[in-house]
């Protein structure tokens, strides 16, 4: 379980202190599928970097099964099994993809059956992507999906994926929402998805809408969808006001 | 005779462990410690001056040849021309290289130039690798100048990896390449530089010839306080294709200068360059942490396949 208890993250801005978290207290219980949605800037990604250990909070505590990570670095929380799938994830020169799942798995030879199992799950072939280097020979989509696939190879006990599905195209999307139904129906692992899509966040548990640096919402997706749907309208004066004519 | 410390030399530089099946030279501290010539390669020494010629003859197919340097001595300084004639329809590959083992606190030096005259319609894969180390306690210093002159004829390729491993004090590199038509050359450098150590490395690829291509591929890593200068030129003077990309990792207070130059004098002449310089990317390293590595693991990691 991990508990984040009244986390506030504050940055100076030119325009003096600015707030970017504020008093978030959360808790997620093992093995669920949480989704965080809500507007850009609203501070999901921030929340979930602080997850990781990416950006350390300027208040509050971290609880991971029982244990306080608060003061914990990336690498040490990284062996606790906490995971972390970046939105633009870095390129590497004379790193292979090989390389990169055989060092997401701890091992130094990963069989060619389990990179093939990883890679297909992101809707990539093993012959065609092994043996590449992640660099800029890779276009964003399949350096996301490789991401993705070094996620599922680091086995963590607690994935988060930040906006898996952008840059990806509609038929890699569809691949990817059946691995992680399939992640999810197995029990294996805790996950956090940062999404905007339907399809991910009607899988979720729960989703927790994060807006304001604050938690806006959150329930079921029967409970928060149509809340959803309703602040979309909302955020546009013109459309309230065509559909209120309506 | 091979001792311990040559033979983890002959490794290193030569991928070298026993002896192998081919043709072999090994010169040791200026003598000749072993020469082997085979059916299709001959290796003969000079007369005129210090070094050796490699004969191979046309249609040699499948061969290695080895032929590497190595120095135990401190204080020794040498100057080699190692010449080759490679046959027409040539397919071979020629393994290089010097290793430095400096027992005391003079200065060791090798000097070599490399001469290829290579027939038309040959494959050449050639590689050099330089290493360089002190024994305990000891400070004299590695230098090696290696110099690599290649006449590439017609329908000829040739990949060339040239490799710094480490522990060169100061280096000057000289490396051309004269291409006839439809010949392709690929230059794959690879150098590391640490503590206090100087490198520069001049190349020079001209593509004389209708349809030639070059490459050149140079990643670099300068860390401390030394120092590292490129002179990559590609000159096109024919219809051809030519690209030179230079990446380099800048560490601590080194510094590096990266000088590619493209010269085109045919309208048809095709020429890239591309030249890089910058510190590992914070996320770069962020992201392999996240997979558990410890920050020096990360940092290590980027640069083992940074110099792969």
């Amino acid at each position: 379980m991990l508990e984040l208890k009244h986390i506030s993250y504050r940055v100076s801005a030119p325009e003096g202190e600015l707030d970017i978290l504020k008093d978030v207290s959360l808790t997620i219980p093992d093995e669920k599928l949480v989704v965080f949605t809500g507007p850009n800037g609203g501070g999901k990604t921030t929340l979930a970097k602080i997850i990781m250990g990416l950006i350390r909070p300027t208040a509050g505590q971290i609880v991971y099964d029982g244990q306080d990570i608060t003061d914990l670095d990336i690498t040490q929380r990284a062996r606790l099994g906490i995971s972390y799938g970046f939105q633009q994830p870095p390129r590497f020169k004379g790193i292979t993809v090989q390389d990169l799942l055989q060092l997401a798995a701890g091992e130094n030879r990963l069989s060619k059956d389990r990179c093939c199992h990883y890679l297909t799950s992101v809707g990539l072939c093993a012959n065609d992507y092994l043996d590449r280097e992640v660099d800029v020979s890779l276009s964003g989509g399949e350096v996301k999906r490789i991401e993705i696939a070094t996620i599922l190879a680091r086995d963590g006990r607690f994935m988060i994926f930040d906006e898996p599905e952008a840059g990806i195209d509609l038929w890699s999307f569809a691949r990817l929402t059946e691995t992680f139904e399939q992640i999810h129906a197995r029990r294996s692992a805790t996950m956090v998805i940062i999404s905007h899509q339907e399809r991910i966040i009607r899988l979720a548990d729960e989703i927790i809408v994060v807006a304001g640096g604050q938690i806006a919402h959150r329930g079921t997706t029967e409970e928060i969808f149509p809340l959803i749907l309703a602040d979309t309208l909302g955020s546009c004066p013109v459309m309230t006001r065509k559909e209120a004519a309506q | 005779m091979i001792t311990d410390i040559d033979a983890k030399l002959l490794e290193k530089i030569a991928d070298l462990t026993g002896k192998p099946a081919g043709a072999i030279n090994i010169r040791k501290d200026s003598g000749c410690e072993a020469r082997q010539s085979t059916e299709h390669i001959e290796i003969a020494g000079k007369t005129d001056k210090p070094g050796i010629d490699i004969r191979i003859r046309p249609g040699t197919r499948g061969e290695k040849c080895y032929i590497p340097v190595i120095i135990s001595k401190t204080g020794l300084t040498e100057m080699v021309y190692n010449d080759f004639y490679v046959g027409d329809g040539s397919d071979v590959e020629i393994v290089a290289g010097c290793g430095i083992h400096n027992s005391g606190c003079d200065e060791s030096r090798h000097d070599g130039v490399h001469t290829f005259y290579i027939g038309k319609n040959c494959r050449v894969r050639y590689t050099e690798k330089h290493y360089g180390e002190n024994a305990p306690e000891q400070t004299g210093r590695n230098v090696m100048n290696p110099q690599t002159i290649v006449y590439l004829g017609e329908g000829s390729t040739m990949e060339m990896e040239t490799v710094q491993i480490r522990g060169i004090d100061s280096t000057k590199r000289f490396t051309k390449f004269v291409c006839e038509a439809g010949s392709e050359v690929v230059v794959t450098e690879r150098l590391l530089t640490h503590g206090r150590q100087i490198a520069e490395s001049e190349m020079e690829i001209e593509l004389n010839g209708a349809d030639a291509k070059g490459r050149v591929i140079s990643r670099s890593v300068a860390q401390d306080e030394s120092e590292q200068v490129f002179y990559p030129r590609m000159v096109g003077n024919a219809q051809c294709f030519g690209h030179v990309q230079c990446d380099s990792i800048i560490m601590g207070s080194a510094k590096v200068k990266s000088i590619p130059a493209i010269a085109a004098n045919c309208t048809d002449a095709q020429l890239v360059h591309e030249a890089a310089i910058g510190k590992i990317a914070g996320d770069q390293l962020l992201k392999l942490e996240t997979l558990g590595l410890s920050p020096e693991e990360a940092e290590e990691t980027i640069l083992k396949g940074f110099l792969a």
